[in-house]
């Protein structure tokens, strides 16, 4: 009787030791903490750094659904036959979740970045530097690199030391449908805010959606139009000081709420389609390719996939200044990749992109696999485009962008919180009427400056 | 090979059976034992490795600020704070605890009248059907029943074309995009989910009644509705405790349904917990509010299940 007693006694005791075990391997300190693994200094080249005549074999990670890395890839193999590659494609939420562990565990040696910021701070990419000193990179037009430079511990950025590199660069701004175009009356682009709002009250009377706009789940679409008319009514600079985190920036502007007033205003008018909180990217796409809406505000990664499935049908124009003849600006962000700190072949992924960027045949698939401006310098030969396709008009706003310095990168980018925390919720709010245009930005303005200043 | 085994399991049924030595009994108990924690042993490790060593990372990680990967910073309970101090976080909870009325309440409820139902046509082909058909959505991947729902529920979706047919053309909209209809509509797809588990279990507690009940009742002239008040319902208490307990779990950790139908959204109108510790962890990459999170769930988790499980424990 006692023997059993003690034999039951025993279970919970074993089951205590093993929790005080497991306790006393993980309480000794606090989690983390091995980021000692500094950024590596840059150290510079004497001569450019190539991939070498030994095989070598390069490890990418790249995004699911999007050819172009791919092929450019494929081209640059049959250039540099001694180079091979082994390449892991993941959806982009995944990549952004799993980018910090993969860059620390699984160093790939080159791949899609999202927000680089938080990366930089943790150590994890490779400064680029040296490189692009050696390469002439620091030639190239300073606002392709800005959004990939951050100052030391992550912040601000814009400046500082480069960090990623892009296959390209895209473009937004508004596409529109020609066949609905034209029932209405509008066979030129609208060049003021006013001639916008003409043309889309006209499409309501006449019954057709004015714009397709995903805004459901949790990303909130309307950041686009949001983002376009910012720019229609201010400056592009305090909005990409605002995104880069630079000291005392606030979204929270005159001009701004004049914008949030405007997008209100459309929605209280019935511009946007009705079920605009349900709905999602696919199906704005989807939506629009079936002639169901007269506009939608989108990005130039599209324009390949427009033109093969609504060829000749649909066109492009750049969000038009409030005041007649203002400068424009739009949403352009490169196509980021990185190059991990612990990269095997850093070297030859750093030739890689440069040579994507002045080779040839690799702009050339630059624009005709991803639909965007190749990177690279300002009198670099540009690929040729069928002239009337939406391919080249978004080429040809590229340039208008540039010769205005109108480009911002994306509000949703400005912190990796502030999308999915600020803007989603209170873009759907906007919508259902549960929001007006003062709160959301001293909201938004709230929420950043309690993610920036932590 | 069939021989074999049939005569191994009757020598050990044997040996079972024979009362052991007198001497040799407190050597045996001893090596029997051993033998058991050498069966237990890998199980144990098991369940410390991956149960109790992640449940003790996670409430260790919750005490401090960290983003995973960098140096983290102690900040005691200062995670625990946030997740009351912060709308969004507390508000997640809130939902949760709404969901629990279409999660467990309506299946549960709609459960008994259906397995009461069924019951008394049990001899008939229907019953077999119908099981079969509430049992149904049990079998189907959570994620493809919240696709399918969010094209029901779209505002060109079947409920709206069925709405307008009947004239109600009125009421018909994006039902997952409606801050009013959007936590509804995530609960109706859970209850459509869950009404077939507890259906099923509900009805095979009832084939344990002992019918002599059902007829002493109708002898004493009770009404169906008597019946099913003072004999089924008490004679199901335990399943009705297991389906209340599963059901209440799902309401409280819901993550599939709502992160396909409407990840969170309009306007945070459907987040709740489990979705949030995945945005916050992975997104946000704030793993030690994110753990907290978690914390404050699981404490909520056992504070709903601890006393439905005393409540309908077996009286004896």
């Amino acid at each position: 009787m006692a023997r059993r007693v003690r034999a039951r006694a025993g279970r919970p005791l074993l089951v205590a030791l093993v929790t005080v075990g497991t306790l006393a391997v993980t309480a000794c300190s606090g989690p983390g903490g091995g980021s000692a693994q500094a950024t590596s200094t840059p150290t510079s080249f004497s001569s450019a750094p190539t991939c070498g005549t030994a095989a070598v074999t390069l490890s990418g990670y790249f995004e699911t659904g999007f050819p172009l890395p791919k092929s450019l890839t494929e081209e640059f193999s049959k250039q540099y036959p001694n180079v091979k590659w082994t390449i892991r494609e993941d959806q982009f939420a995944v990549i952004t979740q799993n980018a910090p562990r993969v860059l620390a565990d699984d160093p790939p040696d080159l791949m899609r970045l999202p927000q680089v910021s938080e990366l930089v701070k943790d150590g994890l990419l490779k400064n680029l530097d040296a490189y692009a000193a050696v390469y002439g990179w620091d030639k190239w037009p300073a606002s392709q690199l800005a959004q990939m430079r951050i100052g030391p511990g992550g912040r601000p950025r814009g400046e500082g030391s480069l960090y990623a590199m892009g296959l390209n660069f895209s473009m937004t701004g508004v596409f529109y449908n020609k066949t609905l175009a034209a029932q209405i009356g509008l066979t030129t682009p609208p060049s003021t805010l006013d001639e916008l709002d003409t043309a889309l009250a006209k499409a309501k009377q006449a019954g057709i959606t004015p714009i397709l706009q995903f805004n459901g789940g949790a990303t909130g679409g309307l950041a686009f139009p949001l983002q376009n008319l910012m720019a229609s009514y201010g400056p592009a600079g305090p909005i990409n000081d605002w995104i880069f985190q630079k000291p005392g920036a606030s979204i929270d502007t005159p001009s701004n709420r004049q914008a949030v007033e405007h997008l209100d205003r459309w929605i209280k008018a019935g511009y946007f389609v009705k079920d605009a909180n349900a709905l999602d990217y696919a199906t704005m796409m989807s939506r629009f390719i079936a002639g169901q809406g007269l506009l939608m505000f989108d990005g130039d990664w599209e324009s390949g996939n427009l033109d093969k499935q609504m060829a000749g049908k649909v066109g492009f124009f750049l969000m038009p200044p409030a005041q007649s003849g203002g400068k424009r600006a739009a949403m352009s962000a490169p196509l980021t990749f990185g190059i991990s700190t612990k990269a095997k072949h850093a070297d030859c992924a750093a030739f890689f992109l440069n040579w994507v960027a002045t080779n040839p045949q690799a702009r050339e698939i630059a624009v005709r696999v991803g639909g965007s401006h190749p990177m690279g310098p300002a009198d670099a030969p540009m690929p040729t485009v069928t002239p009337g396709t939406v391919t080249a008009s978004t080429l040809e706003a590229g340039a208008q962008i540039g010769k205005d310095n109108g480009a911002m990168d994306f509000i949703a980018n400005a912190t990796g919180a502030i999308y999915a925390k600020s803007w989603t919720p209170q873009l759907q709010k906007l919508v259902a009427g549960q929001q007006t245009p003062q709160a959301l930005l001293s909201t938004v303005q709230h929420d950043y400056e309690s993610q920036v200043g932590s | 090979m069939p021989r074999a085994t049939l005569d191994r399991s009757a020598d050990r049924k044997e040996a079972q059976l024979s009362p052991p030595r007198r001497s040799t009994r407190r050597a045996d108990f001893r090596a029997r034992t051993w033998v058991g924690w050498g069966f237990v042993a890998p199980a144990l490790l098991m369940y410390a490795v991956f149960v109790l060593r992640p449940l003790f990372l996670t409430f260790e990680y919750s005490l401090y600020r960290w983003d995973g990967i960098g140096p983290s910073t102690w900040v005691g309970l200062g995670n625990y704070g946030r997740v009351f101090a912060d709308r969004d976080l507390y508000g997640a909870i809130l939902n949760a605890f709404e969901l629990i009325l279409f999660f467990s309440v309506i299946p549960v409820g709609l459960g008994l009248a259906i397995a009461a139902t069924i019951r008394s046509i049990a001899a008939s082909r229907l019953a077999l059907i119908a099981r079969t058909v509430v049992f149904l959505p049990q079998v189907i991947p959570l994620v493809a029943a919240g696709i399918a729902w969010s094209w029901l529920l779209s505002s060109t979706g079947l409920v709206n074309q069925i709405l307008s047919a009947v004239g109600l053309g009125g009421v018909t909209r994006a039902w997952l995009g409606d801050f009013s209809t959007a936590l509804p509509a995530v609960g109706v797809i859970g209850a459509w989910v869950l009404l077939g588990l507890c259906t099923l279990l509900l009805l095979a507690g009832m084939t344990k009644i002992d019918p002599a009940l059902y007829e002493a009742a109708r002898i004493d002239g009770a009404s169906a509705w008597r019946e099913f008040r003072s004999v089924t319902v008490p004679s199901l208490r335990q399943e009705i405790g297991v389906c209340v307990t599963v059901t209440v779990i799902a309401a409280l950790a819901s993550f599939d349904i709502v992160y396909i139908a409407t990840q969170g959204g309009p306007g945070n109108t459907t987040m709740v917990p489990g979705l949030e510790i995945y945005y916050l962890a992975f997104s946000q990459r704030e793993v030690g509010l994110a753990s907290a999170l978690a914390v404050v769930l699981m404490v909520l988790v056992l504070g709903c299940v601890l006393p439905i499980q005393w409540l309908t424990r077996e009286e004896s």
